[in-house]
């Protein structure tokens, strides 16, 4: 187990580094930001002296290595719209998208229930609703489901609000959007996140139930009198549990990343939305560390999510080592 | 006169499939004594298995018992409700799967699975339970108990897995066990073993054993009596000398012939002619004259149960001797 933490962890910094390389290359050849920094009525020199001020004007692999240089100190630079630390502005966008990530998530968490009652009674009028429904979900675009949630519920109802995260308490330096306000305005963006991994949710509990349901182990637990609400909660959710985790872990990694589309539509101040503000102005710092950021946090799920599949299910051996 | 252990009458397995009615499992009677083993003979598709299921109250939708009686001790267990059915099943009557791969939860320790069938029945705590499965678990022949119950199923060779399934089956000694093909996925020394297991452990607690095989042979060995089911019907049944050397039915006579064991050296392999019908169409009346060189006219209506001899009954038209 921990032969196999300490491996993924080794893995993780190899990872991170060609990362880190494709982002900077990737990240250059979309253009200059001097470009847009700068005005049509700017000089030549006034350009000159903005690209020096910005390292831009030394050769690529001195950009690269002052970059990991200082990256493994956890500093990223300064961004060069805000000239605010990058780490720091991440920092100020990362508890709204936490904060949305955790409400979406736990709404989403729903759908497994209702997959297991549309597994258990694939035949009710009450599972083929929840499995119609589902498609919708699945199908419909979010900033589609986005922009008609705040069309009925913020402009024709006005019940909640279409913008913002609302005012947020400051705790340890850290805001929390824990108000009576702050917790209606996580409401539509949240909701409208979690319809996909709702419905996902709902498909794949029902189709991994309908299958196990009918599993010889599961007829033997009832052929020992087990009583049906055990033969269900735990002989069949264990199994089930198996491949969701792993599509939850994937999903959760998702979300915490940024919802970039929800974000945008409900002018939410996440990282996601950071995100595009520095793809729209070319802020190459940010973008870098939003890259990095990203695959750090798919690297570290990834590495809860093997751990916990080793606790559910027994025949799975982390790293090959006898327990 | 005593009344057996189990006693199953004229009892009817129907499936709903679109529209039609498909029978499983057509009019089917048996008795089992304590402590006797009746062996179940078919091919695949007979109705074995439904009849197993059925016994145990199993068949799930769109199957379902439309007739009959199936007693324990007397009791018409078709009669009582889901939850006192329930208490029937694992601790009065208990069944053996056939395939010992996938009869265990892969994700729960066998302890788990062993202790949870003692607590459905029996209010006790839960070191006692685990005691207690521990000795079922060496009575049936698991080299030490005591570390294998905190094992995992996929620690398990098949032969074994299959050793703690009858563990589990034994842990309430019930009246009856239900073996579905429980050998047949077994290499032949772990088969015998296992067989030899059964035999001692239910004649020791009078427990009737009800073996249901596509293998003759086998059941020649352990059943003091055979029934031989062919497309839903009991064909043919009588104690197992009698179906072995004077079978009267001629399925069982194709099935005794087809035995490679019975073959004289060097001569090619007898078989009967044609497959098993599907529950879809089954021929009406005897359903086996379509392969039987013996039908005529008369087979086109569904023969009667005749019983010749005493205690030896088959259902045919033309019964060889």
């Amino acid at each position: 187990m921990t032969i196999f933490i300490i491996r993924r962890l080794v893995q993780s910094v190899i990872l991170l580094w060609i990362v880190s390389i494709i982002a900077f290359l990737a990240v250059y050849l979309i253009g200059n930001p001097v470009d847009l920094i700068a005005n049509d009525m700017s000089t030549p020199a006034e350009r000159e002296a903005a690209m020096r001020t910005l390292g831009l004007d030394r050769p690529l692999y001195v950009q690269y290595l002052t970059f990991v240089g200082r990256a493994v100190h956890l500093d990223f630079g300064t961004s060069f719209m805000s000239s605010l630390p990058v780490s720091q502005l991440i920092f100020q966008r990362l508890p709204a998208t936490v904060e949305l990530t955790i409400f979406s998530f736990l709404i989403s968490l729903l759908g497994l229930p209702l997959g297991v009652f549309a597994g258990l009674y694939p035949k009710s009028r009450l599972a083929k609703f929840i499995m119609s429904s589902s498609i919708l979900c699945f199908s419909l675009p979010s900033f589609w489901i986005g922009l008609m949630a705040i069309m009925v519920f913020s402009v024709y109802l006005g019940w909640l609000p279409s913008t913002g995260r609302g005012e947020t308490v400051s705790l340890f330096g850290v805001s929390f959007a824990l108000t009576w306000s702050g917790l209606r305005h996580l409401v539509l963006p949240g909701v409208v996140l979690a319809l996909f991994n709702l419905a996902l949710l709902i498909r794949m509990a029902r189709n991994n139930m309908l299958e196990v349901i009918s599993t010889d182990f599961v007829r033997f637990a009832r052929a020992k009198g087990v009583s049906e609400r055990r033969v269900i909660w735990v002989h069949a959710m264990r199994n089930i549990m198996i491949p969701i985790i792993t599509i939850q872990g994937a999903e959760l990694a998702q979300l915490l990343t940024g919802a970039l589309v929800v974000e945008q539509i409900f002018g939410y101040p996440g990282i996601g939305r950071l995100a595009i503000e520095a793809i729209n102005t070319l802020d190459r710092p940010v973008l870098v560390a939003y890259m990095m950021l990203t695959v750090s946090i798919f690297v570290l799920v990834n590495l809860i999510v093997d751990i916990l599949y080793g606790i559910v299910d027994p025949r799975i051996r982390l790293g090959g080592a006898h327990d | 006169m005593t009344v057996p252990t189990l006693s199953v009458q004229n009892v009817c397995v129907q499936f709903d499939a679109d529209g039609r009615e498909l029978t499983a499992v057509d009019d089917v009677s048996f008795d089992v004594d304590p402590g006797r083993v009746l062996g179940l003979v078919g091919e695949s598709g007979s109705g074995k298995s439904v009849t197993a299921l059925s016994i145990m109250r199993l068949i799930e939708s769109p199957g379902r018992i439309t007739r009959g009686n199936i007693l324990l001790n007397g009791h018409d267990i078709l009669a009582v409700t889901e939850e006192e059915m329930r208490h029937i099943r694992g601790s009065r009557i208990a069944m053996i799967f056939q395939d010992p791969m996938m009869t265990l939860n892969p994700v729960l320790r066998i302890e788990t699975q062993l202790i949870e069938g003692i607590l459905a029945h029996r209010k006790m705590p839960w070191r006692d339970a685990w005691t207690h499965a521990r000795d079922i678990l060496g009575q049936v022949g698991v080299p030490s108990p005591d570390e294998r119950m905190k094992a995992y199923p996929h620690q398990f060779s098949g032969g074994m897995r299959q050793r703690v399934v009858i563990a589990a089956a034994m842990l309430h000694e019930p009246d009856v066990i239900v073996a579905d093909e429980a050998t047949t996925a077994l290499d032949v020394t772990t088969q015998s073993q296992i067989l030899f297991e059964m035999q001692r452990l239910c004649s020791d607690r009078r427990t009737a054993l009800i073996w249901i095989t596509h293998d003759l042979s086998v059941v020649a060995g352990l059943a003091h009596e055979v029934a031989v089911m062919y497309a839903g019907r009991i064909v043919e049944m009588g104690p197992v000398d009698e179906i072995i050397d004077n079978s009267m039915h001629p399925y069982t006579r194709g099935l005794m012939e087809s035995l490679p064991s019975r073959n004289q050296r060097g001569r090619p392999l007898r078989q009967i002619p044609g497959t098993a019908p599907s529950l879809a169409n089954i021929p009406a009346g005897c359903a086996f004259r379509t392969r039987c060189g013996r039908a005529t006219e008369i087979c086109f209506q569904q023969p009667e149960v005749m019983e010749p001899r005493a205690g030896h009954s088959s259902r045919c038209h033309h019964p060889v001797n």
